[in-house]
C-alpha cells in the first residue's frame, strides 16, 4: 500500500456496512413519517369527496326526513352533539383541573405517581367498556338520556384534561409558587391567584383537545343515547341524536341518500375535530412560550 | 456604600476578581474604615434582637445541611451571610420565614425565635410568619400580572385594601422603581428588565410592611449596574427594616452589611459535609480583624 493513504477517508467493509445501515434506518423512519401523513391525507380527501356533495344549508338547518322519504339534514344530531359534549365538558373540566391541582400541589410524590398511572389506565379503558358501565349504572331502569351519555363522555375526557393540565402546571416555575407563599399566601391561594392564571392557556388547550375527542366518541353513546327522535331534543333526560351515531346508523342504511348523509356527517365531524386540534396546538405553543418568559 | 460615589464603586466591582489577596485586603480595609465611621465600632449596640437562633440545624431527608447555628439578628441592621457554596447559608435563610416547610423532607431543629416567640412552635401560622418576614429570591420572580397587581398582590391578600393606590406607590418608591414605571403600571411585569423585576419583587415584599426582609443573593442574576442599584436600595432600607442578605460576593457584604456571618463547610471523617457558622461579627471586624483563621483565609481570598 502506498504511504499516502488517508486513514480518515479509507473505505473498508465495516465502514460500508455501517454507512448502509445508517441509510436504511433513515429511510425506514422517513417512510413511516410519510406514511402517517399520507394516511391522514387519504382519509381527509376521501371523506371530503364523498361528503361534500351532500353538504348544503339544509344539511345544517333541517332535521332528517321521515322514513321512506329523502332529503333533510342532521340538525338534530348537531344540536345533540353540542349539548352532550357541552355537558360533558362542564363536568370534566373542573374535575380534571382539580385532579391536576391535587397531583401537582397537594399529593405526596408517591400518591401523585399512582394517580398518574390510574389516569393513564382510565384513558386506556376501551370506550365500549365505559359505555356498558354507564348503561348498567344509569340507563338500566331509567332509560337512555343525554345526561347518561354526557357522563360517559366525561369519563373519556377527564383523564385527558387532568394529564394535559398537570403537564402545564408542572411547567409553571417553582419560583412563582415560592413568590406567592413568601408573601403569606396559602398554598390554595397561590394556586388560584398565581398558578392557574399562569397556566390558563394550557388548560384551555387541554379542554379543546378533550372536547374534540369527546365529540367524536361513539361507543359511550351507543348504550346511552342511541334511540333518538328525528327532531331536535333539548330535554337532557331524553336520548339525543349525535353526529357519530348518525354516521354509524346511516352508513348501514341501504338507501344511497342515507349513505351520503353519513359521509357528509363524517366530514362535518372531522372538520370540527381538525379545527379544534389545530387551535389547541397553536394555543398550547403560545402558552409554553409565555411560561418560558416567566421563568 | 452610599457615601461613595457611584463611579468609584462601579470601577471597583469591575476590577474585582483575579487580583491578589493583598489588594483585596487593602481595599477592604479602606472600605472598612469607612463603614466603621458610619456605624461606630459596634453596630449592634442598643439594637433589640429580632431573630434569635439557638443551636439551629436544618436537614434534608435526615442529612444535615447546616448545624449548630447560634446567633442573634438585631433590628434595623443589615446582616450578611457569606461563605463558600454548600455552606448552608441559603438553607438557613429559608428557615427564618418557614420557607423550608415547602420542601419535602426538610426539617429544622433547635430554636428560632422572632421577638422571643418560637417560629416553629405548634399553632404558629406560617402565613403570619411570612407576612412579617418577607423574602426576595435569587432570581426575580414577578408574577405574570401587571406591575400594579404584583405590588398589590400581598396587600389584597392581607386585606390591606384601603388606599391601595397609595400603598402601591409607596412601595414602588421605597424600591426606587416608581419613576421608571409610574406611567405604565398596567403593563406586564415581565416587560421589565431583570434589575427592574428584582426591584419590583422588593417592592412587592415591602408593600405588606414586613418587619424583616430576607434576601437570597438578590443581585446574583443581575448585571453590575442593576446590582449597584439593589445595593443602594439595601443601604436605603436599612433604616426601616431588618435585613438579612445572603451573598456569595464578599465585596457586596463589605459594602452593604453592618454585621456579617461567615459560614463554612465542615467535612466529617466520614466525608459528610455540613455547613457551620464560623463567625458572626460586625462587618468591619470580620473583614479586618477576623477572630477565626478560617474566616481570615476566606476574606483574604486564600480559600473559597
Amino acid at each position: 500500500m502506498s504511504a499516502e493513504v488517508n486513514p480518515l477517508t479509507v473505505v473498508t467493509r465495516r465502514s460500508r456496512r455501517r454507512k448502509r445501515a445508517g441509510i436504511v434506518m433513515e429511510a425506514l423512519a422517513t417512510a413511516a413519517a410519510i406514511l402517517a401523513i399520507v394516511v391522514l391525507a387519504i382519509v381527509v380527501i376521501s371523506v371530503a369527496r364523498k361528503g361534500l356533495p351532500a353538504i348544503n344549508a339544509d344539511f345544517f338547518t333541517k332535521n332528517p326526513a321521515p322514513v321512506f322519504q329523502t332529503g333533510g339534514g342532521i340538525k338534530n344530531a348537531i344540536v345533540g352533539t353540542l349539548i352532550m359534549t357541552g355537558m360533558a365538558t362542564l363536568i370534566s373540566v373542573p374535575v380534571g383541573v382539580l385532579i391536576a391541582i391535587f397531583n401537582t400541589e397537594f399529593a405526596p410524590p408517591r400518591v401523585a405517581e399512582g394517580m398518574r398511572i390510574a389516569l393513564n389506565v382510565l384513558a386506556g379503558v376501551p370506550t365500549i367498556v365505559i359505555g356498558i358501565f354507564i348503561f348498567g349504572l344509569l340507563v338500566v331502569g331509567h332509560g337512555q338520556s343525554a345526561i347518561a351519555a354526557s357522563l360517559g363522555l366525561s369519563i373519556v375526557m377527564v383523564p385527558l384534561i387532568a394529564r394535559a393540565t398537570e403537564e402545564v402546571l408542572l411547567l409553571v416555575p417553582v419560583t412563582l409558587r415560592e413568590g406567592g407563599m413568601a408573601l403569606g399566601a396559602t398554598r390554595a391561594r397561590t394556586v388560584i391567584t398565581v398558578i392557574l392564571p399562569t397556566a390558563v392557556g394550557g388548560i384551555v388547550t387541554a379542554t379543546i383537545v378533550a372536547v374534540a375527542r369527546g365529540a367524536g366518541e361513539t361507543a359511550p353513546l351507543l348504550f346511552t343515547s342511541s334511540i333518538f327522535a328525528n327532531s331536535v331534543v333539548t330535554d337532557v333526560h331524553q336520548a339525543m341524536a349525535s353526529i357519530p351515531l348518525t354516521i354509524f346508523v346511516d352508513s348501514e342504511s341501504p338507501s344511497v341518500a342515507d349513505q351520503q348523509t353519513a359521509w357528509a356527517a363524517a366530514l362535518v365531524l372531522m372538520a370540527g375535530v381538525l379545527i379544534m386540534g389545530v387551535i389547541g396546538r397553536a394555543l398550547s405553543l403560545r402558552t409554553r412560550r409565555q411560561i418560558e418568559r416567566a421563568r | 456604600m452610599h457615601s461613595m460615589t457611584e463611579s468609584e464603586s462601579r470601577s471597583e466591582r469591575d476590577t474585582a476578581g483575579g487580583e491578589s489577596a493583598d489588594v483585596v485586603l487593602a481595599r477592604s480595609q479602606a472600605q472598612m474604615a469607612e463603614l466603621a465611621a458610619q456605624h461606630g465600632a459596634n453596630p449592634e449596640e442598643g439594637k433589640v434582637v429580632v431573630l434569635g437562633l439557638e443551636n439551629v440545624a436544618v436537614s434534608y431527608h435526615g442529612t444535615e445541611a447546616v448545624r449548630g447555628v447560634e446567633m442573634n439578628i438585631r433590628k434595623e441592621l443589615v446582616t450578611a451571610f457569606i461563605g463558600p457554596s454548600g455552606c448552608g447559608k441559603t438553607t438557613l435563610l429559608r428557615s427564618l420565614n418557614r420557607m423550608n416547610d415547602l420542601i419535602p423532607g426538610a426539617e429544622v431543629s433547635g430554636k428560632i425565635t422572632y421577638h422571643g416567640h418560637d417560629l416553629n412552635a405548634a399553632g404558629v401560622d406560617p402565613v403570619e410568619v411570612r407576612r412579617r418576614i418577607g423574602m426576595v429570591f435569587q432570581r426575580p420572580n414577578p408574577f405574570p400580572k401587571s406591575i400594579f397587581d404584583n405590588v398589590a398582590y400581598g396587600l389584597r391578600l392581607h386585606g390591606m385594601k384601603d388606599n391601595l393606590n397609595d400603598r402601591v406607590e409607596k412601595a414602588l418608591r421605597q424600591a426606587a422603581l416608581w419613576d421608571e414605571v409610574h406611567k405604565r403600571l398596567r403593563s406586564s411585569a415581565l416587560s421589565l428588565s431583570g434589575g427592574q423585576q428584582q426591584r419590583l419583587c422588593i417592592a412587592r415584599a415591602l408593600a405588606i410592611e414586613p418587619d424583616v426582609v430576607l434576601m437570597d443573593e438578590p443581585a446574583s442574576a443581575l448585571d453590575p449596574i442593576a446590582t449597584q442599584r439593589i445595593e443602594d436600595l439595601v443601604a436605603e432600607l436599612r433604616n426601616d427594616y431588618t435585613i438579612v442578605i445572603v451573598t456569595h460576593n464578599m465585596q457586596q457584604a463589605a459594602r452593604v452589611a453592618d454585621m456579617t456571618a461567615f459560614f463554612s463547610v465542615d467535612v466529617a471523617e466520614s466525608g459528610a459535609r455540613c455547613g457551620i457558622l464560623v463567625e458572626h461579627a460586625p462587618t468591619v471586624q470580620l473583614f479586618t480583624r477576623p477572630s477565626d483563621e478560617r474566616t481570615e483565609a476566606y476574606v483574604t481570598g486564600r480559600f473559597g
